[in-house]
């Protein structure tokens, strides 16, 4: 269906009002030059930062390499390019950092596994200290440096209400060292030390850590989770996360094609089909409530997700009917718990 | 120098004491050293405390093992800890009691130190009626200056008990010890 | 000014002195008195523009530290014994980010057992981590001392520990000579570091570093360690020329010119033994000690120079490494190598046991007639080994050794309920 639309180009035009014909018209696929400025990506400026510069050394299709891009981008326009981001180890700290080299254009550092937001923390203490109150801390990591080993150092900023903006790149796995269960991993999910053998192939169901819900516990100012196929979901939560003073947590969806068995080209789609689907909830909390959610108007079956990935592959095999009902039966707890279906829908 | 042991509970104040005694000391333009053993961290456990004072640098850290004077603030250590080793026989015994040498049953230990050598001192009840609180360290801190001519002077006693505890607390402390000072009294020994 | 105080609160009050900017700890026996102590400073705002932050592990506290000092904050922690190890893996990465973080080790035994009293385990456990260990005899050295760590850590870009005995000195009350702020401040300028987390020059810091260049960075850092040996003496005298007071440098001796047994130790203990060598001297025995100031970077060159003359040497450590003798000893048998004298392994001390005089003596009594083994452990009790190697030998078992014990003297009983 086309409207014609009546556009004027500009004082300066030769010719005056112009009729242009978009098709699709109102959604953002027209090109975010032709939206409202206040209503462009970050990403789609020529001024963007580019913080997360080319050259790192990520896989083909790397969803973590995008995430962090977007997410580090959306911090710098939000802070002036005053910001300081503290690193755990992992795929993003690896390929970033070959010495001599770097890709990132902020200041950034990387000390251990397992204490990304403590350096953070004391990394905000200095700043207060020196009266540097527009330079803000972003702290960020995998989900084993995150949820696993950096557990403990993250609850205790979030206990502190720390002004730190925490940022997850949750591709469900320990990846850099070679596709190890982490507490982020799906059940069912294929990984090295959950192999796809014996009566329950796949990690365990039953398992498992919710950490943007241990956030909401710890009641601090601002929780999101959010991912790569929704590029102004990303920058609007990150942008509003930078708005609060105390402790933030940002949890981003970022399909591994290595670690998941996908082709390269297919992690956006991942990332999409996973929120269609009800297996990655987008949520905003504020101070432990829920303030918004995803809406979808109708959710898609899991099994469109998960045949994408080998990882998942064992759970099509005959046998393994029971568990794959079980990844369903986890899409519509989380759509119902979360509110996911837009009102007046029905799954 | 001047070792002074302290046998005490948890919680009543041994440790306190014994760094009182130093500041004390100290105020008295002396080198002075307090340091506290410590045995399991709770109430009512018992507890020994130590200082030591001088007129030159203290570079020693040994425990006191042979006090020139011993102040026992729980008489109910006689029979659990043994509070008397290496007391010479012209050390001060300072006991915070209102019993007698026989009904405490250290009669014996007792007779082996010189005359006028030990010494009792209600030091709890004092406390009690002075401050508020069974807490007997600064009446036996002043039952030293009284009892061991020369060491410290009671107004130096008083003035490290005001320093360590500000306000009315203070003053109620140096009540007791006062109160201390005054009350507490060499026993006759049966030697 | 002079003041009676307790060690900790002591040196509290020190590295207040120092402006540190963020401070962060977290409690463990015996340095709480430290923690609280600048907790309270901080909260009454007697020690302005600093940031006192309370974490949730040892882990946590190192690395508030290595995020504020790379950030560019004077940045200061404590800790001790299990604490230690606990943070081991900031510790490595500190030194390996050339961070000036002061720390205060409240020297404590290390379990398995658990055991709270003194012993110099816990800083010997981070020997070889890179820092600069201090080790301080009185409550005076320590405050001396850790004034002068802040500028040995910010000149070399080593972060430094500053070793003291637990409850021997944190917890004992003694005569202090505190300096004056102006003094300090004299002494110490502001913190101006090279390399710093800044969005005006921004650097990325902690990238991996593989074999081709690894080694130059390690090289680099036992380099700057052998600088260390110039630079602790030359801030020594700086901080004296101002203060007044010769506490710092790599070694101290104490009548060891004429000194035919040399007793070495360090921390406290020192203290104790130039009393017995007064009473040694007395009775015409040349005798005397040295004190190691600094463990790390090792003073071969001092001990060599101080053992020059000595016809016998004694260490004397309150650490023991397992399957092997003492560390110290070790340290000091390597910068002896070319000497053949008798270097005598004594551990004494551990886990809180007191060193008195009077075994002191008897031991130094051996030592002269040369009747010491290589390694002796002073004040074993010999029975219970005894009975209980006779058990085992008897008997096997596995498990731990200290219930052990507690079987082969029947202390271990089932009751019947």
């Amino acid at each position: 269906m086309t409207q014609l639309i009546d556009k004027k180009i500009g004082a300066d035009s030769a010719s005056g009002n112009q009729q242009v014909k978009f098709y699709q018209t109102g959604t953002y696929t027209v090109g975010n030059r032709l939206l409202d400025e206040n209503q462009r990506t970050v990403q789609a400026s020529l001024d963007r930062s580019n913080a997360l510069d080319s050259g790192h050394r990520a896989c083909q299709g790397c969803g973590e390499a995008i995430g962090a891009r977007y997410a580090i981008d959306a911090v710098m326009r939000a802070t002036g390019n005053q910001m300081i981001a503290c690193n755990a180890t992992g795929c993003l700290e690896v390929f970033t950092t070959p010495y001599p080299e770097t890709a990132w254009q902020m200041p950034w550092i990387h000390s251990l596994f397992g204490n990304a937001a403590a350096v953070a923390t004391g990394v905000a203490a200095a700043m207060k200290v020196k009266g540097k109150k527009a330079v803000r801390v972003i702290a960020q990591g995998g989900d084993g440096g995150t949820t696993d080993i950096g557990f403990g150092c993250l609850s205790g900023m979030f206990d502190r209400n720390d002004d730190v903006l925490y940022i997850c790149y949750n591709n469900q796995a320990y990846m850099n060292t070679g596709v190890q269960r982490s507490s982020a991993t799906p059940p069912g999910a294929r990984t090295a030390t959950t192999m796809p053998v014996g009566p329950e192939p796949g990690n365990v169901f039953g398992q498992g850590k919710n950490v943007p819900l241990i956030a909401m516990a710890h009641g601090i100012d601002y929780v999101a989770t959010a991912s790569v196929h929704d590029l102004h979901d990303l920058e609007r939560k990150v942008t509003k996360a930078m708005t609060f003073r105390g402790s933030r947590y940002i949890e981003i969806f970022v399909p591994c094609p290595l670690g998941w068995g996908s082709k390269p080209c297919d992690t956006i789609k991942l990332a999409r089909m996973a929120a269609e689907c009800g297996l990655w909830p987008m949520l905003e909390a504020e101070y432990g409530e829920l303030t918004a959610s995803y809406k979808m108007r109708k959710p898609a079956p899991v099994t469109g997700y998960l045949k994408l990935q080998r990882r998942f592959a064992h759970l099509f095999k005959p046998g393994q009917e029971e568990r794959l009902a079980g990844m369903q039966a986890l899409a519509d707890k989380n759509i119902a718990k979360f509110q996911l279906l837009e009102k007046g829908e029905q799954a | 120098m001047f070792q002074v042991r302290i046998h005490g509970r948890g919680g009543q104040g041994a440790v306190s004491g014994a760094e009182m005694l130093s500041v004390a000391a100290f105020l008295e333009d002396k080198h002075a050293q307090a340091f506290p053993s410590f045995g399991s961290e709770r109430m009512g456990a018992p507890v020994v405390a130590f200082c030591r004072i001088d007129n030159k640098e203290i570079r020693s850290r040994e425990p006191v093992l042979e006090p020139d004077a011993l102040l026992v603030q729980d008489p109910s250590l006689f029979n659990s800890v043994d509070v008397f080793a290496g007391l010479k026989r012209d050390g001060y015994l300072i006991i915070n009691t209102t019993k007698t040498l026989e009904q405490l049953g250290i009669e014996e230990a007792a007779s082996k130190l010189a005359p006028g050598r030990v010494w009792t001192v209600p030091a709890t009840e004092l406390a009690i009626q002075h401050v508020g609180r069974p807490s007997p360290n600064a009446g036996m801190i002043a039952a030293l200056a009284r009892a061991c001519d020369g060491v410290l002077a009671l107004d130096s006693v008083i003035a490290a008990i005001r320093k360590k505890f500000p306000g009315k607390v203070g003053e109620a402390n140096v009540a007791a010890a006062q109160a201390a000072f005054d009350s507490a009294k060499a026993t006759q020994s049966s030697q | 000014m002079l003041k009676q105080m307790e060690g900790s609160v002591a040196v509290a009050e020190a590295v207040a002195l120092a402006r540190p900017e963020v401070i962060c700890a977290y409690p463990i026996t015996p340095q709480t008195h430290i923690v609280e102590g600048l907790g309270e400073l901080v909260k009454a705002g007697k020690l302005q523009n600093c940031e006192y932050i309370n974490v949730e592990s040892e882990f946590a506290a190192l690395s508030v530290g290595i995020g504020s000092s790379s950030a560019g904050a004077r940045t200061y922690t404590a800790t001790a014994s299990q604490g230690i190890l606990y943070m081991a893996e900031a510790v490595y990465n500190a030194s390996g980010m050339g961070l000036p973080i002061v720390m205060t080790v409240g020297n404590r035994a290390i379990g398995a057992p658990i055991n709270i009293w003194n012993d110099q385990t816990d800083s010997m456990s981070m020997r070889d981590a890179g820092w600069i260990q201090l080790f301080c005899e009185t409550n005076q050295e320590a405050v001396d001392v850790h004034i002068q760590a802040f500028k040995i850590a910010e000149t070399l870009n080593v972060p430094v520990m500053v070793c003291m005995d637990g409850f021997i000195l944190t917890h004992a009350y003694e005569r202090i000579d505190m300096p004056e702020q102006a003094q300090v401040d004299q002494f110490l300028p502001p913190f101006n570091p090279r390399q710093v987390l800044d969005p005006a020059h921004p650097v990325s810091m902690g990238a991996m570093v593989g074999p081709e260049a690894f080694t130059e960075v390690r090289y680099l850092a036992h380099h700057r360690q052998l600088q260390a040996l110039e630079v602790i003496p030359k801030i020594a005298a700086e901080y004296n020329a101002i203060v007044g007071r010769d506490n710092g440098g790599l070694i101290s001796t104490y009548q060891t010119e004429d000194a035919e047994t040399l007793i070495i130790s360090l921390g406290s203990v020192i203290g104790t033994i130039k009393d017995v060598i007064d009473d040694r001297r007395a009775g015409g025995e040349k005798i005397g000690c040295v004190a190691i100031r600094s463990f790390r970077p090792f003073p071969i060159a001092a001990i060599r120079e101080a053992c020059s003359k000595a016809k016998r040497v004694v260490v004397l450590e309150k650490c023991f490494a397992v399957g092997l003798g003492g560390m110290v000893a070790s340290n000091v048998r390597m910068a002896l190598a070319t000497q053949p004298l008798p270097v005598y392994n004594v551990i004494a001390g551990l886990g809180g046991r007191p060193i008195t005089q009077k075994s002191l003596h008897k031991l130094f009594d051996q030592a002269a007639a040369d009747s010491l083994e290589g390694l002796h452990f002073l004040d074993l009790n010999h029975e219970i080994i005894e009975r209980e190697l006779e058990r085992e030998r008897l008997e096997g078992c596995s498990g731990a050794v200290a219930e052990n014990i507690l079987r082969g003297i029947g202390a271990v009983a089932a009751s019947k309920v």
